[in-house]
């Protein structure tokens, strides 16, 4: 009844072909864009701004990468952790390089950078599939983390070997390091969310998307149609890495305020994998329906408990909270395999007849 | 000549840590060969497998019936994982099938730490420890443990192979394997197949997790190790048991040898994703590895 698309009319094919067709789907984006941006930092606390929203927006980020890369190209890779940690260390050495420069230009550089090394590793998939690919890109994730750990030019010959993230301003605010507040930090990943989520969600509906979603959806027939491999399957890699490195090089400069390998080993991977499959393949709101849900699952399961007035050793808690981390996953894949993303869609067309049946 | 015998050495010592992944590769081979599924949790299926038996072995349970009870236990939780995971999700995409044994996986760890706490437990069931003395002065050390631990994997993969070529059940995974929708009109019950093969990987399993064990004392270290055997079966070819054997020899000669000799020139450490590189670069030319089925694609 409130959500319906009909006696919406288009006159213009600008209007037809609108990222969101239906006036009440972009009043709701912009309100939540809004919120965000203007509500929370006012209401939010230090825990909740630095300790979830901050991370939760970057993995966000991070997912929509492997999303493109797994949901639209159908190129499974488990190396996302190393090419955040790409993004991380080239970030910082970009940064230290060359003082003057803005940090969003970093964050951008460090992000391309990445993007080289995600095509240098995506190269294998043009003749490896399936799981064997997944293989190789662990290779990429051990052995970039290996390096970064090795080479000590990485982290301009740190003694300890984890520097800390630089100091940055932009607009006269501290938004990188230790010392800027949670507000400007959480505002800068939020501006880098926006802008990425909804450049995302423009790349997977024209051209290059549509090829990607071919060569995903049976590669030789794609090639018969006339698309190209190579170059799909490359820029599929590029934008994915590009999108971790620009997570990676976020995560280390306004969330964990450190540059090290360890924060991007392999868990990260399979952590990012599973936002994207919870989430829903091949949906940008899925990535972050996705980010926030196996994000604050721990974190709900931890003080569960303790709001009903439970006493449970904390022992035992870390061993249930995985438990039941690993049977809600499964439970979510026998409910719904395509995901929250898939929910929300329902619930959509729940709402366009509620509360009439027909 | 003295460094030559050293060479066999490292050789003979990869081959020893190659028959250890096998061991591992050998289970994620008997799941995907019969059900299709990717199985993450097979890693963390050595852990529980090992800590059920060494708990019991804490609590003065004699060997032998410590062995049927984790044994019997890892037949159980394949009955679990078919009720409660598998027949659910029949005919669904091979990744959301992965994502399941994810899920899969972080479930058993809390089981198993649940049961049996997170600590490090030795495990000591009589595997002579001590070292053969070989060559011209007894130049070239080699540890009895790991003959023993190679006599054990070889055996049971022979029994494997056995059970495989001569028995009912094996000729019905055989046909699952080559063909689900044909063995299933042939009349092949296939949710009892997946059991069997849960059940399988789980004894080989619990197999793979007493002699790690009693090398490295059961902990969490385990499960991660599971990852060493991926790029043994991208080696081997994902569907062939003889080729996760000949995968695992290479990958820990090769490991070994690098780590030695090529090692010291670039910084150490390159055991941790040198199987991988090779791996990778092996499948480029085979993209099937080893001795994997032939990929034949169709429009």
């Amino acid at each position: 009844m409130f959500y319906r698309e009909a006696g919406i009319y288009k006159t213009s094919y600008a209007a037809d072909q609108a990222l969101f067709r239906i006036p009440l789907d972009r009043i709701f984006v912009i309100s939540v864009v809004l919120f965000a941006a203007l509500v929370i930092p006012v209401i939010g606390n230090e825990y909740w701004l630095g300790s979830i929203l901050i991370p939760t927006l970057i993995m966000a980020i991070a997912t929509i990468g492997l999303n493109i890369l797994l949901g639209y190209c159908g190129q499974l890779s488990l190396g996302t952790g190393a090419f955040m940690a790409a993004g991380a260390f080239l970030g910082y050495k970009i940064a230290t390089a060359f003082p003057w420069m803005p940090i969003w230009a970093v964050v951008i550089l460090g992000g391309l950078s990445a993007a080289l090394i995600g095509v240098a590793f995506g190269l294998p998939s043009l003749r490896i599939k399936g799981f064997y690919l997944a293989v190789t890109t662990l290779a990429a994730q051990f052995f970039l983390l290996w390096l970064f750990q090795k080479v000590p030019w990485f982290v301009n010959y740190s003694i300890a070997g984890v520097p800390t993230a630089p100091p940055r301003e932009m607009f006269g605010y501290l938004v990188t390091g230790a010392e800027a507040t949670v507000e400007a930090r959480y505002l800068f990943i939020l501006a880098f969310t926006v802008v990425l989520a909804l450049i995302a969600a423009n790349l997977v509906r024209g051209r290059i998307g549509r090829t990607w979603m071919a060569i995903r959806d049976m590669d030789i027939a794609a090639e018969l149609i006339g698309i190209k491999p190579l170059p799909t399957k490359l820029s599929a890699f590029a934008v994915s890495s590009f999108y971790c490195g620009v997570a990676g090089v976020l995560w280390s400069f306004c969330y964990i305020n450190t540059v090290e390998a360890t924060a991007f080993d392999i868990f990260r991977s399979f952590s990012v994998l599973f936002m994207v499959i919870i989430g829903g393949l091949g949906s940008i709101l899925g990535c972050f329906l996705g980010a926030f849900f196996i994000f604050l699952l721990p974190i709900f399961l931890n003080s569960a408990p303790g709001w009903v007035g439970l006493e449970v050793p904390t022992e035992l808690i870390s061993h249930l909270e995985f438990m039941v981390f690993g049977a809600l996953i499964v439970f979510f894949l026998i409910v719904e395999p395509h995901g929250l993303a898939r929910l929300w869609a329902i619930t959509k067309e729940k709402l366009r007849l509620w509360p009439f049946p027909y | 000549m003295l460094e030559f015998w050293f060479f066999i050495e490292v050789v003979l010592n990869g081959m020893f840590a190659g028959t250890m992944y096998s061991l591992i590769a050998l289970g994620f081979v008997l799941i995907f060969k019969a059900s299709g599924v990717f199985n993450f949790a097979q890693g963390f299926m050595v852990l529980f497998a090992a800590l059920c038996f060494v708990g019991f072995l804490e609590m003065g349970v004699p060997l032998i019936l410590a062995l049927v009870i984790a044994a019997a236990i890892m037949v159980a939780w394949a009955f679990a994982v078919e009720r409660f995971v598998l027949r659910h999700l029949v005919n669904q995409e091979p990744i959301i099938l992965f994502m399941a044994t994810i899920g899969i996986a972080f479930f058993l760890e809390g089981f198993g730490e649940l049961l049996w706490g997170a600590d490090v437990h030795p495990l000591d069931i009589g595997i002579p420890d001590g070292a053969w003395f070989v060559g011209p002065d007894g130049v070239m050390m080699v540890q009895q443990f790991d003959v023993a631990a190679a006599v054990i994997a070889g055996g049971l993969v022979a029994v494997l192979a056995l059970f495989f070529t001569y028995t009912r059940i094996g000729r019905a995974l055989r046909a699952v394997a080559d063909d689900h929708q044909a063995a299933l009109s042939v009349g092949i019950p296939l949710n009892q197949i997946w059991i069997i093969v849960w059940a399988v990987a789980g004894l080989v399993a619990l197999v793979a997790g007493i002699i790690w064990g009693s090398r490295l004392g059961v902990q969490f270290s385990l499960s991660i190790l599971a990852l060493k055997a991926l790029p043994v079966l991208i080696l081997g070819g994902f569907t062939s048991v003889p080729g996760a054997i000949v995968g695992g020899l290479i990958i820990g000669v090769g490991e070994k040898v690098a780590e030695i000799y090529l090692g010291p020139y670039i910084g150490g450490g390159i055991e941790e994703w040198f199987a991988y590189v090779v791996a990778m670069l092996f499948l480029l030319y085979r993209p099937q590895g080893l001795f994997g089925d032939k990929i034949i694609e169709r429009v």
